[in-house]
């Protein structure tokens, strides 16, 4: 999932400020399991917001919706017939989804309330890592299931380097060292022979490096 | 036993504190209330195992976005005692109710009234 954390309140008051009626609008995906922009962050969100805004004397109007996804034109499309009655909306949704959003409905600011952070998974409740980082050309079956791409500081694909320590990276004492899971894993696997092959140099004009990318799919399309 | 605490104390019960939701708490102060305290069983005596230990985690939230928001995150607070502790309940209630005493009134109930008249 894409995982997202919460701006700062003050950041938040700061975008709203000029504007008497808001939209506080939520996403009930990735940000919900992340519990940064779910219709409870939403209700809390709007309920600081309306509270700021009684202790400072301001008279705003606040509503709260949140949307089955905010990446899909169909959810979006959900609020059209009462998008015009707000000044305007705060996204509780991903970057992806805040976007999304702006796009559909351009006589509306449409304002971030979260950070958004990577792709990753759910550690444990309230530990979110990251995992991906859709480079657009997976070689998972080559790392025995671990990505050196996300998970290796230097991005390697022939580790590890020689600032792995008792399996930590030298960037932190936290961090795991891809590579030193890599090695276990296969070990566990009993693949190390494909430890031995070298990795020929990876294309990365599927990454970021290419500009913004597209996947079509014209068999599905309509 | 026929203790007394405040009367200005509205009790609202739940299954167990792990019940109340940071929105709960959020809405009363919305809605007025001057402060909000939960009172759970002791730690570790908890009959769902963890239910008091959240109760406690959401107080904490609460008490950063008041903090946040510049109201006194001392308007929420977290107390626990035993079912058989009354005294200790009606202690509670009453140095609640003091401390909220000296802190005054919610200034959003306070301004919404004067929007309101």
């Amino acid at each position: 999932m894409i995982v997202a954390d919460k701006k700062p309140i003050d950041e938040i008051i700061g975008q709203i400020k000029d504007y008497k009626n808001i939209l506080i609008l939520g996403c009930n995906e990735c940000v919900t399991v992340c519990e940064a922009g779910g219709k409870k962050e939403v209700g809390v969100l709007a309920s600081t917001l309306r509270m700021h805004a009684a202790k400072e004397g301001n008279d705003i109007k606040i509503d709260e919706k949140t949307l089955e996804r905010q990446c899909d034109p169909e959810y979006v499309e959900e609020i059209r017939d009462s998008v015009d009655q707000y000044d305007c909306i705060v996204s509780l949704a991903c970057g992806v989804g805040v976007q999304f959003t702006a796009e559909t409905y351009h006589g509306t600011p449409v304002y971030p309330g979260v950070n958004t952070c990577f792709m990753g998974a759910t550690e444990k409740r309230g530990l979110w890592v990251e995992r991906c980082q859709g480079c657009g050309q997976c070689i998972l079956a080559t790392t025995g299931g671990i990505c050196p791409v996300a998970r290796c500081a230097k991005r390697l694909f022939n580790g590890p380097c020689g600032g792995s320590t008792t399996g930590k990276c030298e960037i932190s004492k936290e961090t795991d060292c891809a590579w030193q899971l890599i090695v276990d894993r296969m070990k566990s696997l009993n693949t190390m022979d494909e430890f031995e092959k070298l990795s020929p140099i990876k294309d990365w004009s599927t990454d970021r490096a290419g500009g913004p990318r597209k996947v079509v799919r014209e068999d599905v399309q309509q | 036993m026929r203790l007394t605490y405040p009367s200005n104390i509205r009790i609202i019960r739940v299954p167990c504190t792990g019940k109340v939701d940071v929105l709960h708490i959020m809405r009363a102060f919305e809605k007025g209330a001057d402060g909000v305290c939960a009172i759970g069983c002791l730690e570790g005596d908890c009959h769902f195992n963890s239910g008091n230990l959240r109760a406690r985690k959401r107080i904490e939230q609460v008490q950063e976005i008041l903090q946040n928001i510049g109201l006194e995150p001392e308007r929420a607070h977290m107390y626990n005692l035993s079912s058989a502790e009354g005294p200790l309940f009606a202690k509670y209630a009453t140095e609640f109710t003091e401390k909220i005493k000296e802190l005054g009134p919610n200034p959003v109930r306070v301004k919404n009234k004067q929007q309101a008249a």
